[in-house]
């Protein structure tokens, strides 16, 4: 085997799951995620949580085979580091040291993980994940740059009537979310610019995780002593710090057989072989636990609905909200009225999408990726800016509705958060429970009659009745069957009333059949 | 000469493309002569005139309308006119220009309102005529009083009096009651805007003096009102009477939308008590300049020189009742290509009658909504571009993008036309999903549209494309 070869795969591996994977966070027709959601769904964690033993399986044999290489190829947070690390090295070659492993660091940072996620505190535990944290980075930094190139074509394909392009309207969705990402990718690319990977050493919990297995994997990075000279360029090239040349001794909790060293050897003497190894002194390794799904569930604190809350929400809402905008008095031809922006309504439950089953199984599962934000057509989906379940998606209907014919979200979710749906099952999902506003709605508060809840509703769940006490029997009201809601916000969305809506869905803690 | 019609030429494809310049130079080589508008080019000092009986005025064939003026293009949507974009200021240094060549040329007739152009075309009609002299031109205007606010007796005639100020005269040549037959019931609303008030007596005491020089009224809806207002001509001697008639309504008006009349009914009752009519939509706001490709073949095998907006107005003018036809011209070109069909005006042969009768047929079996994008339902109180809407669906059907059903053979590619096509033309929160059925819209519209039923329908075939059950 040549001496670069294995960087080489490595590279070229690396370069496709990377590149699919910002691709597929990037990507908003809903095309790219038919062919790449499975990159997504490799993910360790997301696996962990998704209870997917197969991927879980399979990364675990990988590693036992080839040490940590899922790190260097599968990973994309990982592989960002290399990139950066790589662009510095254009500078400045041979740069790296070696150094010991930092594991009371490492443990604790795992430890803490694990005990955040049992606890159901996501929103702190998915900062240190490295898959959601890329996520998170692309979907908030890069997706609005692709999108204002997307527009640009799609301006320029107007321009040459052509349908090939259509413009996507850039919004900040969270802007906790965004500083987050803003603040994770300046510490990833400093910690990556200054020493590689210190991150995926010290903080990453599936790095760490991994490490455990990688000890023992079966292909390690061996140095030959006959053929060493002590150059000391292993060492120097070593990204992950793991390699001290002068003592022969390579550290394969770090090893992430990127093949660096390999390439960098001017004796070649760096194998990627089985042999018989002297193990490297470690601790031994008790078993950790990442089974937070089944411990997740019964930690669950039910949240209990309180009316009188609603009531009050609701009330003030009417207090901010003005009925709708004055009907101008008509006088000259032609124009535009102006249209004020909806509010988004304070919802005591949060809507979550359809496949989530219980608010806490979402709550516990979910690592705040963004990739289904990142998929939503509608502009429904947005990270919460709830402080617990910070970067969490929740869902609301100002820019849009949950449009039946869409199931971008659950046929992304690779955590399981949300569980893939048939379009069939989605129709019939409940998600959320549309309220009625009395004092918003305008056949109450303007006596004009609308109706277009009832019109839009996909579940026919609202008829028009009669409004008592009206002497023209002409006004009618939205009657809302709750039996039959699904919770999609047509009728929130297409309602007239602004800033707020007269008819306002609520999430529901446990989602159903109806 | 040779110059101006180069130029013309550039305009007329939109100057500075390398598409065009190709072109250009390839006319160039083929005949150094550059007469590229061949017959079209428009003659001055032959433009075709009609003759009011009661007053002997000579009226250009083509008049002005000045309800689809320009906007400052910097601050308007691509393509809006006046009507249309609220914020920006409409062109003056534009109208001015195309005012000038209009009157070059010999067109005298300018019909404005003081709704017109959100208010701001009379306005800007009086800045630029008043740069001509006063007789060498023919005034329209109207009593626009739609808004129940001016119904009031002094309302509508501080409006009358606003109109003589707004166009800088102290006369008005033609005067309008306008709009009538409009309303839920017309006779009802005709009773409210005029005689309730007195305002019909008004206006005919104006004429008396001398401030209005002819009386008549414009019309659409309901053809009680017609009939009402011409069984009383013998009382009010109507000078003029304006229509809405093309080659399409003529037969097809009522077919389109059952409450409106067919044009050969209305033109036929104006020339039996010899009242010289006015012609409006005769292009059906652009419509029939904008038909599918194979209508457009059919007419430039016929006559290859001549524009498809052109059939339209030789349609009009061959009826010797006709006074005027009047355009809405918001672009240069549009004057240019009016100007050129109407210097002289060649009147169809009855062959080509029965060939406009034929294409007509055609128009009317594409089920096109009958907006003609006139504005009077906007502004919608709720945000709508109604007009907006309907003229993407209507492209739709014109441009073969309108799907019957998902096994149609380019079934996504006309979903994607459709869908892609709709959000570029309208804004999300001002598409049909959002009419609440209010209905404001319906009594504005002349061409009795139910509007809140088309958007309905509309939106469900949107929804239907979306998800997937057309």
């Amino acid at each position: 085997m040549n001496k670069k070869t294995l960087q080489r795969i490595r590279r070229v591996l690396a370069a496709i799951f990377f590149l699919g994977i910002t691709l597929m966070f990037l990507d908003f027709t809903g095309t790219l995620h038919k062919f790449l959601a499975w990159m997504a769904k490799a993910q360790f964690l997301p696996a962990v949580l998704a209870l997917n033993f197969i991927v879980i399986a399979l990364l675990l044999i990988l590693t036992l085979l080839f040490g940590r290489i899922y790190c260097s190829v599968i990973c994309p947070l990982g592989v960002f580091q290399d990139g950066v690390a790589h662009v510095h090295n254009w500078a400045k070659k041979n740069r790296h040291t070696f150094s010991k492993a930092h594991n009371i660091l490492r443990y604790i940072m795992l430890g803490l993980f694990v005990v955040l996620l049992i606890a159901g505190v996501n929103s702190v535990a998915v900062l240190l994940a490295p898959y959601s944290a890329y996520g998170r980075m692309v979907q908030s930094l890069l997706g609005p740059i692709y999108q204002w190139c997307n527009n640009g074509l799609a301006a320029l394909s107007e321009h040459f009537h052509s349908y090939a392009f259509y413009t996507k309207e850039v919004w900040m969705r969270s802007l906790p979310t965004f500083i987050v990402a803003a603040v994770t990718f300046v510490v990833i690319v400093i910690l990556a610019w200054r020493n590689g990977r210190t991150y995926c050493n010290n903080i990453c919990p599936v790095g760490t995780f991994l490490s455990f297995f990688s000890r023992f994997s079966w292909f390690k990075m061996h140095i030959n002593e006959e053929k060493c000279i002590k150059c000391g360029l292993c060492t120097k090239n070593c990204k992950s710090s793991c390699i001290d040349g002068e003592n022969g001794f390579v550290d394969y909790s770090r090893c992430v057989t990127c093949g660096n060293c390999m390439a960098a050897c001017p004796k070649g003497a760096i194998e990627f072989k089985h042999a018989a190894a002297k193990p490297a002194p470690v601790e031994t390794f008790h078993e950790t636990s990442l089974q937070t799904d089944e411990n997740g569930n019964k930690m669950g604190k039910t949240e209990t609905v309180d009316t009188s809350k609603r009531a009050f929400l609701i009330g003030s809402a009417v207090a901010i909200g003005t009925a709708a905008f004055a009907q101008e008095k008509k006088k000259v031809d032609g124009g535009l009225a102006a249209i004020e922006d909806k509010v988004t309504p304070v919802r005591t439950v949060p809507i979550v999408p359809a496949g989530a089953g219980s608010l806490q199984h979402f709550r516990t599962h979910c690592t705040g990726c963004q990739l289904c934000v990142s998929q939503c057509p509608n502009d429904v989906l947005r990270p919460s800016t709830e402080l617990l379940h910070l970067m969490q998606p929740v869902m609301s209907y100002e820019r849009g509705w949950c449009r039946p014919e869409c199931t971008a979200c659950s046929d992304v979710c690779p955590t399981g958060a949300i569980r893939k749906l048939l379009k069939e099952e989605k129709a019939v999902t409940k998600k959320g429970q549309a309220y009625w506003i009395s004092q918003n709605c305008l056949v109450v508060a303007d006596g004009i009659s609308c109706g277009n809840c009832a019109r839009h509703c996909p579940a026919m769940a609202i008829e028009m009745v009669p409004k008592r006490g009206d002497a023209t029997g002409r006004l009618l009201i939205p009657a809302i069957n709750e039996t039959r809601c699904i919770g999609c916000g047509a009728c929130e969305y297409v309602c007239p009333a602004r800033p707020l809506s007269a008819i306002v869905v609520e999430g529901v803690e446990q989602q159903r059949t109806i | 000469m040779k110059d101006i019609s180069r130029r013309d030429f550039l305009k007329l494809l939109g100057a500075g493309t390398v598409a065009t310049a190709a072109t250009m130079a390839g006319c160039q080589n083929k005949d150094g002569d550059l007469n590229l508008r061949g017959t079209l080019q428009p003659q001055k000092g032959q433009m075709t005139y009609r003759t009011n009986p009661n007053t002997g005025d000579k009226v250009s064939l083509l008049g002005f309308g000045m309800m689809r003026l320009p906007v400052v293009e910097e601050n308007a949507p691509k393509g809006a006119s006046g009507r249309e974009a609220k914020s920006a200021p409409i062109d003056q240094e534009m109208v001015n220009k195309m005012v000038d060549k209009a009157i070059e040329y010999g067109v005298n007739y300018f019909d404005t309102s003081p709704v017109y152009c959100q208010g701001r075309s009379e306005k800007a009609t009086g800045i630029a005529l008043s740069r001509h002299k006063r007789d060498s031109y023919y005034l329209a205007t109207k009593m626009s009083n739609f808004a129940p606010g001016t119904w009031p007796r002094e309302e509508s005639i501080k409006m009358f009096y606003n109109s003589l100020k707004e166009l800088q005269t102290d006369y008005i040549d033609y005067m309008l009651l306008h709009s009538v037959g409009g309303g839920q019931d017309g006779m009802e609303m005709l009773r409210q805007r005029y005689y309730d008030n007195g305002i019909l007596d008004f206006l005919l005491e104006q004429r008396e003096k001398g401030v209005i020089r002819n009386l008549g009224f414009s019309y659409h809806g309901d053809v009680k009102v017609f009939d009402y207002l011409l069984s009383r001509h013998d009382e009010y001697k109507w000078d003029f009477v304006q229509i809405e008639m093309n080659y399409l309504d003529w037969h097809f008006a009522h077919e389109i939308e059952a409450e409106n009349t067919r044009a050969d009914y209305l033109y036929n009752e104006l020339a039996k008590r010899k009242i010289p009519a006015v012609i409006m939509e005769p292009l059906l706001g652009g419509r029939l300049a904008n038909v599918p490709d194979h209508i457009v073949r059919e007419m430039k095998e016929r006559e290859p020189e001549r524009s498809v907006a052109s059939w339209a107005f030789r349609f009009c003018g061959t009826f010797p009742d006709v006074l005027t036809s009047l355009s809405g011209m918001t672009y240069m070109d549009h004057l240019d290509d009016n100007l050129a069909t109407h210097c002289p005006l060649k009147p169809l042969t009855q062959e080509e009658l029965d060939f406009l009768e034929d294409i007509a047929k055609k128009i009317y079996d594409l089920k096109n909504i009958p907006c003609t994008a006139c504005q009077y339902c906007m502004p919608c109180p709720y945000g709508l571009d109604i007009p907006g809407i309907f003229t993407h669906y209507n492209k739709c059907i014109k441009e073969g993008n309108f799907a019957k059903s998902h096994e149609d053979s380019e079934f996504q590619k006309m979903r994607k036309a459709f869908l892609v096509g709709y959000d570029r033309s309208v804004p999300k929160l001002r598409q049909a999903d959002h009419c609440i059925h209010c209905g404001a819209c319906t009594m504005h519209c002349p061409q009795r549209i139910n509007i809140p039923e088309m958007m309905q329908k509309v939106d469900e075939y949107v929804e239907k494309l979306k998800q997937g059950t057309l």
